[in-house]
């Protein structure tokens, strides 16, 4: 499996059972004239406070540029900036935990600019300390992370919406722990330490009859990431050599056919690709070196009586981890309190 | 020799972009159009068969806010959803919040039904009123005076050409709207049900009487309860028809109306809504024409 062992918290599956999901606290609003801050705090089920986001964003730069700062999600791919309350799905696609960690809050601060041209061109440069997966939080001056992507996008005609884009990510590494186990059961301490680089192409279409999506509406959306590690690693303090090679994607489509109701479905592939650790082999790190492809598909449908509510049943067939099929069924619901949200395309 | 001399020429000149112009729905496009006529760039964010609720901050769009010398729209929170996210996804500094280059149509306008309390239970209720101002004529002429000013503002150079031919389209306007509410007098009193609460300033400035709305609450669909009660109410006081906006749902009219024994009117409700609403003067002689066919 593509280092899903190694890639930091919120990727098993949501817990058996009756269980509360993240509740979210949003505050946004105009700073001054010339900035916009934005603030959202997690509260975890486990009585934990996350800051998710924590940014302030230039209002008055113009010119098509933008500036951010703080923490913040970060704009690589397509998913990576819709917040949880608002996917599809009430899980991440596999690759978003496999090569993102769920997905990537980043502290720093990024440029964008947007040039004049009536399709829409975004270039971005991201630079921040790096201090979750894929990077490891370290005691140094510089950046641990950077990134750069671009997005295109406009429309086909009245009722066709898209957008695509490409991004580059590349982290430093250093004693990124993980946990894994060898082939008697036996846990094993891992660590990675060297150069992680993603490549990740996204692309969406929306579809909407003249473009009102009131009555029926269709969404189709796709991210393929490619990425190469590099560097040390150590199993339980023995050292060797890493390097790998990993892909992975998902393709999804959501379909309103009437209105409240909407179905879905979305399939999830990691490639193992190619990944050496010197002598050590699956017996070593059963979930790490274990040549294996994971998929998933998921079904879901969903009654959202306004837009400030939403039940979903979702079934998924996993099969992420190697030899086992995990059937789930999930029942969720997701309410929304207090100022209007904002429609991310 | 001469090229070179026309190079410089060229050169020289102080370039004047035509204003670029954002509306966020086509009756602020078609207004920005009369005033600026050819000096000035207009496109619409919304179409007419959109309902402007619901629509998503997508890409071209963004790109046209990035563009924009100036964004109109209506405010009141009816692009609450969207024109926010333009503005900070756009790079521009122009049409940010307080800025000339930001125009509301709501703020030169007194808006109808303000609600008393601000509750989601009550369904989707604007908190500053109600927003869909543009269906009465003196709102479009409170609006174009305060347009005239901003554009002028913004694009000195053009003012004259703004301010005279907003005159020009204001003694139009003024003259058509007695013309209007003369040819539409026959309409005062009659009732009529309607889809949702987005004709309110049309039948207030006519003197019509709203009924009921399909709509069991403001932005929840019609439901066949709902439905069934409406029908039980027009037993005891009939309506003159069902009417809805061009970008409204057909079918729930359509039932309402067979077993009411009444007919269903469409309403462009704003430029482009039907073949015949081309600008905000023929949109308002489409809508009086379409209610006075009841008549016949």
């Amino acid at each position: 499996m593509p280092s899903s062992a190694n890639s930091g918290g919120e990727v098993a599956p949501a817990p058996r059972g009756f269980s509360l999901g993240e509740s979210e606290l949003v505050i946004s609003s105009n700073i001054d004239p010339y900035f916009r801050g934005q603030l959202v705090a997690s509260f975890t089920p486990d009585n934990q406070l996350e800051v998710e986001e924590a940014f302030f964003q230039t209002l008055a730069l113009g010119r098509g540029f933008t500036l951010k700062g703080g923490r913040f999600l970060s704009s690589v791919g397509y998913q990576n900036q819709i917040h949880q309350h608002a996917w599809d799905f009430q899980d991440a696609p596999l690759a978003y935990k496999a090569f993102l960690g769920g997905r990537l809050n980043d502290d720093g601060l990024q440029l964008k600019w947007l040039a004049p041209t009536e399709l829409l061109v975004e270039l971005g440069a991201e630079v921040g300390r790096g201090r979750n997966f894929p990077g490891s939080d370290a005691n140094r001056n510089g950046a641990g992370l950077w990134a750069l992507y671009g997005h295109v996008g406009g429309d086909l005609g009245e009722s066709t919406a898209w957008r695509s884009g490409l991004s580059y990510l590349r982290a430093s590494a250093s004693d990124r722990g993980f946990d894994d186990h060898d082939a008697g059961g036996n846990p094993v301490t891992g660590a990675f330490s060297g150069r992680s680089a993603l490549w990740i192409a996204d692309a969406i279409v929306k579809w909407a009859p003249r473009g009102d999506a009131t009555v029926t509406n269709l969404k189709l959306q796709g991210e393929y990431f490619r990425r190469s590690e590099s560097g040390d690693l150590t199993l339980n303090s023995r050292p060797a050599d890493y390097t790998s090679r990993q892909s992975g994607w998902y393709a999804q489509m959501v379909y309103q056919f009437m209105p409240r109701w909407r179905v879905g479905y979305r399939y999830d592939r990691l490639g193992y690709g190619s990944v050496s650790a010197g002598s050590f082999t699956s017996a070593d790190a059963s979930i790490l070196l274990t040549a294996h492809n994971p998929t998933r598909g998921s079904l879901m449908m969903d009654w959202s009586p306004t837009e400030f509510s939403r039940v979903r049943v979702q079934l998924a067939r996993d099969n992420s981890r190697a030899g086992v099929t995990d059937n789930q069924v999930l029942v969720q619901y997701i309410f929304s309190l207090g100022a209007h949200g904002a429609h991310t395309f | 020799m001469r090229t070179l001399i026309a190079l410089l020429c060229l050169v020289a000149l102080p370039a004047h972009a035509d204003l670029t112009v954002l509306a966020c729905e086509p009756e602020w496009a078609a207004l920005a159009k009369e005033i600026g006529g050819d000096k000035v760039n207009v496109t619409s964010a919304t179409t007419a068969l959109q309902d402007p609720h619901r629509i998503e901050a997508r890409p071209s769009l963004i790109a046209r806010a990035r563009n924009a010398d100036l964004m109109v729209c209506t405010g009141a929170q009816l692009e609450i959803g969207w024109a926010p996210l333009l503005q900070s996804q756009s790079g521009n500094a122009k049409i940010q919040a307080g800025q000339p280059g930001y125009f509301e149509a709501a703020g030169v306008v007194s808006l109808l039904e303000r609600p008393t309390s601000v509750d989601r239970a009550q369904g989707d209720v604007h908190p500053a009123g109600n927003p869909h101002l543009h269906l009465n004529p003196r709102n479009i002429e409170r609006v174009a005076g305060a347009l005239i000013e901003r554009m002028g503002a913004i694009d000195a150079r053009e003012a004259p050409n703004y301010r005279s031919r907003g005159e020009a389209f204001l003694k139009r306007w003024r003259d058509a709207t007695v013309r209007w509410e003369k040819e539409g007098a026959p309409l005062k009193g009659m009732g009529v049900v309607t889809y949702h609460k987005n004709l309110t300033y049309l039948f207030a400035w006519l003197g019509m009487r709203e009924l009921g709305t399909l709509e069991p609450k403001p932005g929840l669909p019609p439901s066949t309860a709902h439905l069934t009660g409406l029908l039980e109410q027009l037993q005891r006081e009939p309506a003159k028809a069902v009417v809805r906006a061009a970008y409204n749902e057909p079918r729930a009219a359509e039932w309402l109306a067979e077993r009411a024994h009444i007919p269903v009117v469409v309403l462009p409700f704003t430029v482009g809504g039907t073949d015949q609403a081309k600008d905000l003067f023929t949109l308002y002689d489409d809508s009086l024409a379409r209610l006075l066919a009841l008549l016949k």
